[in-house]
């Protein structure tokens, strides 16, 4: 079953619309305005400072933008807010704040729960449910000060899974994390999109990209290019989102593209 | 002198009834509150608020001409949110960093509260005396009905804490993701620092001004040393801040001129250094025991070694050493040493021989632990040559280190993955446990 279904028309996962944004007058986002296709794994690529984070936030509503904003199936954010999740990046808080891996994992539930409500057992079974997805079950009663990055990663990962949400939205969830937790993630993901989820990931190693994601949205301050791997993660759209700096990175492109993984560590 | 405790601890004299239960309110509310103010890193924001309304108090007292404990609650904690909106605004709207701003407006109000008190003492009324009270606090001052209303205050506080607890623990943890699932955090932020206000105000009487914030950080500094829980760090810090009240006032019951304030701060600064050094797993003091217990434990652990290694130079023969035999095979202290073998001995692990021919000699047990540890040190020796390349001559320093960390699920592993090797990279040969004994004896 489509989830559109369940909004009764068929208004797209994500639309953004002439989205501008600013910090203290300096544009970080111009003009940005794409639609996503529901069920679908897209990859946000651009370079440090592009606006990966922003767009994500803004979305998100963390962010105020200057004109332009984002619906959520066709509505406005705040009546959608249960039917997405976000995973942000690792950095965002204090991981030696006193609480526990099932207790991070339930905050997912809270989206859930009314004010002054404690969480219960169907959340409990529920947040246990994300753990295990993750494969952290056996971590639940440790203290997040004691995790490793990669395992934070899948605690936040959880937390999101805990959310139960149509759409899910990723900061970087690949960043920092050892090769078999990346396996465990991209999993995830792909569970994620079997289910029928649409599911947003700013990713940083234009490596794996093509192999990891089917859509792909290039962004540099401006959108460079969304749409289909195939016909949008071009060397032309790489260079345009990435100018100059891209010389290493499109031979090793090209070099993947041509399915033949010699790595050459040639320098510009 | 025996009297007065008897009455302060029977409490027989009603009216310290009434001080004792508004303290005690207070210290656990400002104990708790205190907790979510240090965690979100707004302690310094706590201390500014603070000074900041003794300006509200004054004024207060200026308009009505008298102490009414309302007109001091409301001048109070208006000043306390003028305070924090001045804080917020400058922070916003100007280059000066955010604790140079804190700084500023705490000592700008707190100045002017100062004049205000100065001209107030000055004037003439004679309701004022008393009112400097507000700069340390004096708890045996308090009236029932300022009891009444500033218990009141805490209670409402403790309650709301108890209320929104899974809402003020993921604004406090995760304020973003708070916003993504719609948590409304205008009025989050609004109710938190209205917390922090009515507490502060709420220690008008009995702490004072000057040391108020001391109430929120000290309990909640010293609760985070025993937990990792924040339920519990709650209790722990409501505790401390109720233990710390109960102190303060019976230094103010027992000599009235006595400023309350400094004697609770004086007393939770006392549980924090406890907990400081005596915390189990956090403290410092359990810190230098286990690193003790682990100095002691690589200590006996070379002795053993270099007990084995003597038998295996000398060809496996099973003879007594003395300490100079095994100094000259491996330096150590011979303090250590002496020390060492003393352990070693009473765990069983070596024998001391006293007569002809004297010293040390490995027991059954302990050739089998020290055969543990050589065989370890060679198979990652054996490891770091083989499976990672590093040269034969940089494995010894590693390996040195990791014979005294490796677990026997590890060991089994490295095993496994150089297929039972017989010798490590310097040809010597790997011991092999004995098959009857069922390992180390530790
Ligand atoms: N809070 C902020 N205040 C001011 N500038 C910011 C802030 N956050 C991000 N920026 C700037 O906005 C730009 C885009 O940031 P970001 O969205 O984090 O980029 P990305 O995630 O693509 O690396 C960067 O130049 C960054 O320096
Ligand atoms: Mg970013």
């Amino acid at each position: 079953m489509t989830h559109a279904s369940k909004t009764g028309a068929s208004a797209p996962p994500v639309e953004v619309h002439d989205l501008t944004v600013s910090y203290q007058n300096k544009p970080v986002l111009w003009d940005v305005d794409f639609t996503l296709p529901e069920g679908t794994l897209t990859a946000i690529v651009g370079p440090n400072g592009a606006g990966k984070s922003t767009l994500i936030k803004v979305i998100m509503g963390l962010i105020e933008p200057v004109s332009g904003h984002a619906l959520i199936y066709g509505k406005p954010l705040q009546q959608m807010r249960k039917r997405i999740a976000y995973v942000p990046q690792r950095e965002s808080v204090d991981w030696n704040f006193p609480v526990s891996v099932l207790d991070v994992v339930l905050m997912g539930r809270y989206a859930h729960l009314k004010m002054f409500r404690r969480p219960g057992r169907r959340d409990r079974e529920l947040a246990l449910q994300a753990l295990e997805k993750v494969g952290m079950a056996a971590y639940s009663d440790r203290q997040i000060a004691q995790l490793s990055g990669g395992q934070q990663q899948r605690v936040f990962l959880a937390r999101a899974l805990a959310q139960d949400a149509d759409i899910y939205f990723m900061d970087e969830p690949f960043a920092g994390v050892d090769a078999s937790t990346e396996e465990h993630i991209l999993q995830l993901l792909r569970e994620l999109r079997s289910a029928g989820r649409t599911v947003i990931v700013v990713h940083h190693d234009l490596q794996t990209v093509s192999d990891y994601f089917d859509w792909v949205l290039m962004l540099n301050l401006r959108l460079v290019a969304i749409g289909p791997m195939e016909t949008t993660f071009t060397k032309e759209n790489l260079q345009k989102a990435y100018g100059g700096r891209l010389n290493i990175l499109t031979q090793v492109i090209e070099l993947s593209r041509r399915e033949n993984f010699v790595r050459e560590t040639e320098h510009d | 002198m025996t009297e007065i405790w008897a009455d302060f601890f029977l409490l027989q004299d009603p009216n310290l009834r009434w001080v004792l239960a508004g303290t005690v309110m207070l210290g656990l509310s400002a104990g708790a509150l205190g907790c979510f103010a240090v965690l979100r890193e707004r302690a310094l924001v706590g201390d500014a608020v603070a000074h900041s309304v003794l300006p509200g108090v004054c004024l207060a007292f200026i308009i009505t001409g008298d102490k009414d404990p309302l007109a001091l609650l409301i001048g109070s904690v208006v000043f306390g949110w003028i305070s924090l909106l001045v804080m917020d605004f400058v922070i916003r709207n100007s280059k000066i960093s955010t604790d140079t701003s804190i700084g500023m407006v705490l000592s700008v109000f707190f100045g002017l509260g100062v004049v205000m008190l100065t001209w107030i003492q000055n004037s003439g009324n004679a309701n004022q005396s008393g009112l400097d009270a507000f700069l340390f606090g004096n708890a045996a001052s308090m009236l029932p009905e300022d009891v009444l209303l500033f218990g009141f205050v805490s209670v409402m506080v403790l309650v709301t804490i108890i209320l929104l607890f899974k809402e003020l623990k993921l604004v406090s943890f995760d304020p973003g993701f708070a916003t993504v699932i719609g948590y409304p955090m205008k009025r989050m932020e609004v109710l938190m620092a209205t917390l922090l206000v009515v507490t502060i105000t709420a220690g008008l009487q009995a702490v004072g001004v000057v040391l108020m914030a001391s109430m929120l950080i000290i309990p909640a500094a010293a609760a985070r040393y025993w937990t990792d829980s924040l339920v519990v760090m709650l209790v722990i810090a409501a505790g401390v801040g109720a233990i710390s009240a109960i102190s303060g006032t019976f230094v103010s019951y027992t000599a009235p001129s006595m400023p309350t304030g400094p004697w609770m701060v004086v007393s939770a600064a006392a549980l924090f250094t406890l907990s400081f050094f005596f915390a189990p797993a956090r403290g410092e003091f359990q810190k230098w025991r286990r690193r003790r217990r682990q100095q002691e434990k690589v200590s006996g652990e070379n002795i053993l070694k270099t007990l084995y290694k003597l038998e295996e130079r000398d060809g496996l023969s099973a003879r007594s050493r003395t300490r100079r035999e095994i100094l000259k095979k491996r330096r150590m202290e011979p303090a250590s040493l002496k020390k060492g073998l003393r352990r070693l001995v009473s765990q069983g692990l070596v024998q001391h021989l006293k007569g002809q021919p004297s010293g040390y000699l490995l027991t059954e047990g302990g050739r089998e632990e020290a055969k543990r540890i050589v065989r370890i040190h060679r198979l990652w020796e054996l490891y770091l040559t083989e499976k990672l390349q590093l040269p034969g001559d940089h494995v010894h320093d590693p390996a040195e280190s990791m014979e005294h960390v490796i677990t026997p699920e590890l060991e089994q592993q490295l095993m496994r993955i150089l297929n039972n090797p017989e010798e490590d990279p310097h040809n010597k040969r790997i011991p092999k446990a004995s098959p009857r004994s069922g390992g180390a004896a530790l």
